[in-house]
């Protein structure tokens, strides 16, 4: 990825931005966030098929915000937070850069974030077979058997949110989950405190999550809480026709039809 | 199960369901008094977090009522509950919370019959149903134990 080393020491030594957000070399020969301030650090940028962190959910962040204008390594999961964040007024022109790299692990660069959108309209979010089949299965089951299923899955959750911290799209400064006035979920994760908090992630993600699976790979314990994000895409797909994050569709679940179709309201 | 009493939340908007529950009551219909009416200003406003405290502090079944679509007191109130309720009962289905539970409707202010039908109606199912046991069991608060050494 010598192109994006190029790419990003130009902008560092150009003052166009204040910081590089990409990948480098992590321990235990995993990948983490880099934050390159200096034309320098710049070298030790890496991109390979282990760097799956969703880095846009560090361009909400304030710390990084307050370093200045931010350039973001971005792949299509990211690109496609980066639009929704806009839609969102997260992010805009004015304080971020976006170094695209195409499926092929090529460099694409952009002027502005509506080029990232013409380019992230190409592909379609596709929930992957495996998934699809996993999906399936549970549907098949009766809801008592899917309510044990997930009962046992969300036991051993204990509560760090680390998929919270993964998400791009959980930027809120002040959570619900952190509301204790009134107390929304009950602090202890316990059987009660962890379904509830699965149920309002996947409930605020609803029309909003880009499928990039960051949170089940933040997970610590492997909860398969991205089956829920998955479900709710599907779904989406099924009620309301496709989804794809946009800069003026307005958003899912805050607009509406008049012919929406149900077939439970009595 | 001869003694089972079902414990019904019902979230009601203020302008139709509400006003159709009082006008069930001045035209002296009797209906099923297990029902406990929580009022609000318009269905846009019953968080689905709402829903799931009900659950919590013992409800075996919720009702959630408002407008008839184009009703809304708020033009679109109704419309946008709707979006929300599609997603979230399908995501209810999916964690196999019992669907059968919560029973969505429209009840405009004329229609104090058809309230009093539905609570009948929504009782009786959740009679059968029986009380539920496995939300519950899951909700049950801890016992602090207090030490005033």
């Amino acid at each position: 990825m010598d192109d994006l080393r190029k790419k990003a020491r130009e902008l560092l030594e150009a003052s166009a931005v204040k910081v590089v957000i990409g990948y480098e070399q992590g321990t235990a020969g995993k990948t983490r966030a880099l934050f390159a301030e200096n034309p320098d650090d710049t070298d030790k940028l890496i991109f390979d098929s282990r760097c799956n962190l969703n880095l846009a959910a560090y361009v909400t962040k304030t710390e990084v915000k307050n370093k200045g204008k931010m350039a973001i390594t971005a792949t299509l999961p990211v690109m496609r937070s980066i639009i929704q964040l806009a839609s969102e007024s997260q992010v805009s022109d004015n304080n971020l850069v976006v170094l695209g790299i195409t499926p092929e692990s090529k460099l694409v660069e952009f002027g502005k974030i509506t080029e990232v959108e013409t380019f992230v309209h190409q592909y379609q979010i596709e929930i992957e077979t495996t998934y699809r089949e996993k999906l399936e299965k549970l549907n098949k089951m009766t809801p008592s058997e899917r309510w044990q299923f997930w009962i046992d899955e969300f036991t051993p959750c204990f509560k760090c949110y680390a998929c919270r911290a993964a998400c791009p799209m959980c930027y809120c400064g002040r959570c619900t989950v952190d509301f204790n006035q009134p107390q929304w979920i009950p602090v202890p994760s316990h059987q009660l405190g962890n379904l509830e908090w699965h149920i309002m992630r996947a409930v605020h993600l609803t029309g909003r999550c880009i499928d990039c699976d960051a949170c089940y790979n933040a997970c610590p314990l492997g909860i398969p809480l991205n089956l829920l994000t998955k479900k709710m895409i599907e779904d989406v797909k099924t009620n309301f026709g496709g989804y794809q994050p946009s800069l003026n569709g307005g958003h899912l679940m805050s607009t509406y039809k008049p012919d929406d179709k149900e077939n439970f309201i009595q | 199960m001869a003694d089972f009493e079902p414990k019904i939340v019902a979230f009601v908007c203020n302008w139709c369901t509400y006003a159709g529950a009082d006008l069930t009551g001045t035209s002296r219909i009797k209906y099923a008094s297990n029902v406990r009416i929580i009022r609000f200003p318009c269905t846009g406003r019953i968080d689905y977090m709402l829903l799931l405290k009900a659950f919590d502090e013992g409800a075996d079944g919720i009702m959630i009522s408002g407008c008839h679509p184009n009703d809304c007191h708020y033009t679109s109130g109704n419309f946008h509950a709707r979006r929300r309720w599609i997603m979230f009962r399908s995501l209810c289905d999916f964690l196999g919370i019992d669907t059968r539970r919560i029973i969505f409707s429209w009840v405009s202010a004329a229609e104090g019959a058809r309230w009093a039908e539905l609570v009948n109606s929504t009782v009786a199912s959740i009679r059968e149903l029986g009380p539920y046991d496995e939300y519950q069991n899951i909700a049950k608060k801890p016992v602090m134990e207090v030490n005033h050494g």
